[in-house]
């Protein structure tokens, strides 16, 4: 009877204490809201000066700023600094943002600008370093507080660009740190919409809503006090993740697994046209490029791709469309640019060439080769969106014209550095930039290594009047007329087929039906732009 | 047993030695880090110079000696992403492994060799054969698809356990455990049953077979003429002989479960060694993957050094340094 009555409140108890625990947990929720975001790529270091990766930079700019920001289109707009201007032809004014807390109380002014742009070039050992952004500033004077003068050796537009990848840490609180203060947070103090409260290297990095950030959107705060961001570089651990509720949103989403998304009610996606343009680049420098022979195995009396009508018969004989369809699975647009069409300087003139493979065999017959030839494509297969399956299918689309093509993939980590020297004449390459001029002089400028151009021209394509658009372009400092003269000189560029245009990829992010994020072609996701819906 | 221990050792230095040279020539002829990480803007000039900053443009001999000399003096080099030295960075992720293995290992002892026991001892009931059978699926099942298998049923469509991710972590003898807490103790199950499964089946397998041929011998059947109770049978005399081989399986094993963790850690986003040792192949961050190899193999080699000593605890017959007699 005892131990009845002892069960019988035993269970009662427990029953309560479940009810008061589950409450309690409904309370908290109910309150301090949290968003778990699972990322796709690790985070070596939260110093924001040390490694220019993207990873590293997605998690600096949740608390940082810098003096100018991009927005969703990747298109430049005001940061730190209010507003600049040429006040000359090689001195640049930035007018900073009053009023302007760094996370620990102080003030924000031109000295921790001054700070930030120096930091860079103190930490030598970085295989990524940022001293390129810097690079060009040969003097800097504080007229006041909160306006900066930097004066460049000759005029250069690109400044408030470079700008946009230094960002301004508290003089300080960063004064002789040392990346693990950074990681620590003792030194991490910014100017961003989070606070770092806690960074586990490797496994997440969890932040604090600043609530005196400077940028809130119309009077408000991002709608989450805290933010945890979960470092899940394996697509299968971030997708189920996912499913299975321990994170509220993922980014870098595999195609394959974008259709069952779309199919599931409880999530939703958004996507947006990325930066990331996927192109072949083509040797036509040297006479007799490697793997490069007729369909015998002899080599060719000459080099077919110096010959413009076997480029345009190439890339005729590629079906975008089709790429884009079945390997993209509808994730992509076709490409007639280097840049995508949100970015500065994307020609929408240019549009993505035609699929006509009878025109490609008439081009190649009338260029010499009735019979085609036979290549190697080159490509990694672990850097962008189904990229062994892309060269795999440009391979076929090749063969159907006559070139009988071979694929070769590589982990990224091989492929880049046998890339660089040289060693292939066929090879896939993605890209993204800020703004088409930039993408030009590295990718299609003839190879200057003092001016710093050319730098990813695997083909070494070399145009010199384009080359002279260019350099009057990075020289104008008005953005219209500058704008202009990128657009002439990709039209110029790429009416020599240079490289073989394949597709801009697009961005996608998944998340709880409930909230909702402002997609962008940069590919960053910032805690600060989910919203509940 | 004190000297043969000391050789060992000293054998061990050597083996340390011609495994960084290997990894360090290794990596070199792969390429280097800057090719990879750096800014898609930078001119030539930029590249080159921070190839010479990170001492990458010297001929690999002369960087190998670099990384010797330092080596030699207990510094094995920063990492070159993370800037902090490699040794650290490892060390930081080694307990996180080190549990996963152990939480493995534990659990497939101890469902293994009862199970096993239980097969041999009644090999033909529907058990028995319900046991083998299963331990065939647990050999030839890949982890991967396992493990996605499990956390497809108890993440995603029950929602019992956390898909990923380790819990939150204690200080338990200096070190950083999670199996202390409740939530630190959900987010470990999947993915210990995930790397214990290869396990269990091989140590149900060895105890089995051992069981077997124990059961024949002549000293099990003279226990059971002496009228010895059947669990004294089985829990001393049959136990303790099939013990040798387990223990050297279990053993060598552990070493092999420290590495087969690096599939499961991705899986479940474990975050230890295993997923620091893929990032850091994927960049080339020589410096990491030199130190990772070098704490990999120390490991093994005092691993086996151990299994030895115990060998020779449980087997009297055996007698440590006899061999080099």
């Amino acid at each position: 009877m005892i131990v009845c009555m002892f069960e019988r409140w035993a269970k009662s108890a427990v029953t309560g204490f479940v009810c008061i625990v589950l409450s309690l947990a409904g309370c908290v929720a109910a309150t301090a809201a949290e968003l778990r975001i699972g990322l796709g790529a690790d985070v070596t270091s939260l110093d924001p000066h040390f490694l220019n990766v993207a990873p590293n930079n997605n998690a600096a700019w949740q608390v940082y700023d810098a003096l100018t920001h991009v927005d969703a289109n990747a298109r430049l707009i005001p940061g730190l600094a209010v507003s600049w201007r040429a006040v000359d032809s090689t001195t640049w004014e930035f007018k900073l943002r009053k009023d302007v807390k760094f996370h620990d109380g102080s003030a924000f002014s031109a000295e921790d600008v001054i700070f930030s742009l120096e930091r860079p070039a103190t930490l030598s050992a970085s295989p990524g370093p940022f001293t390129g952004f810097v690079k060009p500033i040969v003097a800097k004077k504080i007229i006041d507080p909160w306006t900066l003068q930097l004066k460049t050796a000759a005029p250069y537009a690109m400044l408030p660009y470079d700008l946009n990848s230094i960002f301004i840490v508290s003089k300080k609180a960063a004064s002789g740190a040392s990346t693990e203060d950074f990681n620590s947070g003792k030194a991490a103090i910014g100017t961003g919409p989070y606070k770092l409260s806690r960074f586990a290297r490797g496994d997440r990095i969890e932040l604090a809503r600043n609530d005196s950030y400077w940028g809130a959107q119309n009077g408000k705060l991002a709608p989450w006090d805290k933010v945890t961001l979960r470092i899940l570089p394996a697509d299968t651990a971030r997708i189920a993740a996912l499913l299975a509720g321990d994170v509220d949103a993922i980014e870098n989403i595999p195609t394959a697994d974008l259709t069952r998304l779309k199919a599931n009610a409880k999530f939703r996606l958004e996507q947006k046209v990325s930066w990331r343009t996927l192109f072949l680049h083509l040797d036509q420098y040297r006479d007799h490029p490697p793997h490069l022979s007729d369909k015998s195995g002899k080599p060719l009396a000459k080099n077919p791709f110096k010959d413009v009508r076997v480029r345009m018969a190439m890339s005729k004989a590629i079906n975008r469309r089709a790429i884009v369809e079945r390997v993209m699975e509808g994730n992509a647009i076709e490409a007639g640019n280097l840049v995508s069409p949100p970015v500065f300087g994307h020609v929408a003139a240019l549009k993505p060439e035609t699929y006509d493979p009878k025109a490609a065999k008439d081009l190649l017959a009338e260029a010499g080769y009735p019979d085609g030839f036979a290549l190697t494509l080159y490509a990694p297969n672990n850097r962008y969106v189904n990229d062994e399956q892309l060269a795999q299918t440009v391979a076929q689309m090749l063969a159907r014209v006559g070139i009988l093509t071979r694929v070769e993939t590589l982990p990224a980590s091989v492929y880049f550095g046998k890339a660089r020297a040289g060693e292939f004449s066929f090879a896939l390459l993605g890209w993204g930039s800020f703004s088409g001029d930039l993408a030009l002089r590295a990718l299609l400028a003839t190879p200057n290594a003092a001016k710093g151009y050319g730098a990813w021209n695997w083909g070494h394509y070399s145009n010199p009047k384009a080359d002279g658009l260019l350099e009057q372009g990075f020289a104008t400092l008005d953005e219209k007329k500058r704008e202009a003269l990128a657009r002439e000189a990709a039209t110029l560029a790429l009416k020599d087929v240079p490289v073989i245009l394949l597709h801009h990829q697009l961005a996608s992010w998944a998340m709880r039906k409930e909230i909702a994020y402002e997609a962008r072609t940069d590919e960053y996701t910032f805690a600060r732009d989910f919203r509940r819906r | 047993m004190p000297a043969f221990v000391i050789r060992r050792l000293l054998q061990s230095v050597l083996v340390l030695g011609v495994m960084s040279l290997l990894v360090f020539a290794g990596v070199y002829a792969i390429g280097n880090p800057v090719d990879i990480l750096i800014d898609p803007q930078a001119g030539q000039a930029d590249i080159a110079r921070a190839i010479s900053a990170l001492g990458l443009d010297r001929p690999l001999v002369e960087q190998y000696l670099i990384f010797l000399r330092q080596a030699l003096a207990g510094d094995l080099g920063n990492s070159f992403v993370y800037n902090v030295p490699a040794i650290q960075l490892i060390l930081e992720r080694m307990p996180a492994t080190l549990e996963l293995a152990l939480a493995a290992t534990t659990l497939a002892v101890l469902l293994g060799i009862p199970l096993g026991l239980w097969a041999g001892l009644a090999p033909d009931s529907w058990q028995g054969k319900l046991i083998m059978s299963g331990s065939i699926l647990g050999f030839s099942l890949p982890t991967f698809w396992v493990g996605l298998l499990l956390i497809m049923l108890f993440a995603v469509e029950l929602g019992w356990l956390p898909a990923s991710g380790r819990g939150p972590t204690t200080e338990f003898l200096g070190v950083q455990v999670s199996f202390l807490s409740w939530d630190g103790m959900r987010h470990l199950i999947l993915p210990a049953i995930n790397l214990a499964l290869f396990k269990l089946s091989l140590i149900i397998r060895l105890t089995r077979a051992g069981t077997r041929e124990a059961l024949l011998q002549d000293y099990v059947k003279f226990a059971r003429a002496k009228g010895l109770s059947n669990a004294r049978v089985v829990g001393v005399h049959v136990l303790k002989n099939i013990m040798i081989p387990v223990v050297t399986v279990i053993g060598l094993e552990f070493g092999s479960v420290i590495a087969f963790a690096i599939v499961t850690e991705s899986i479940f986003g474990w975050p230890g060694m295993g997923k620091l040792i893929i990032d850091s192949i994927n960049v080339l961050d020589r410096p990491v993957i030199v130190a990772y190899l070098l704490v990999i193999v120390f490991l093994v080699i005092l691993i086996n050094l151990a299994v030895d000593i115990v060998y020779s605890l449980l087997d009297p017959r055996v007698r440590i340094g006899e061999a080099q007699a």
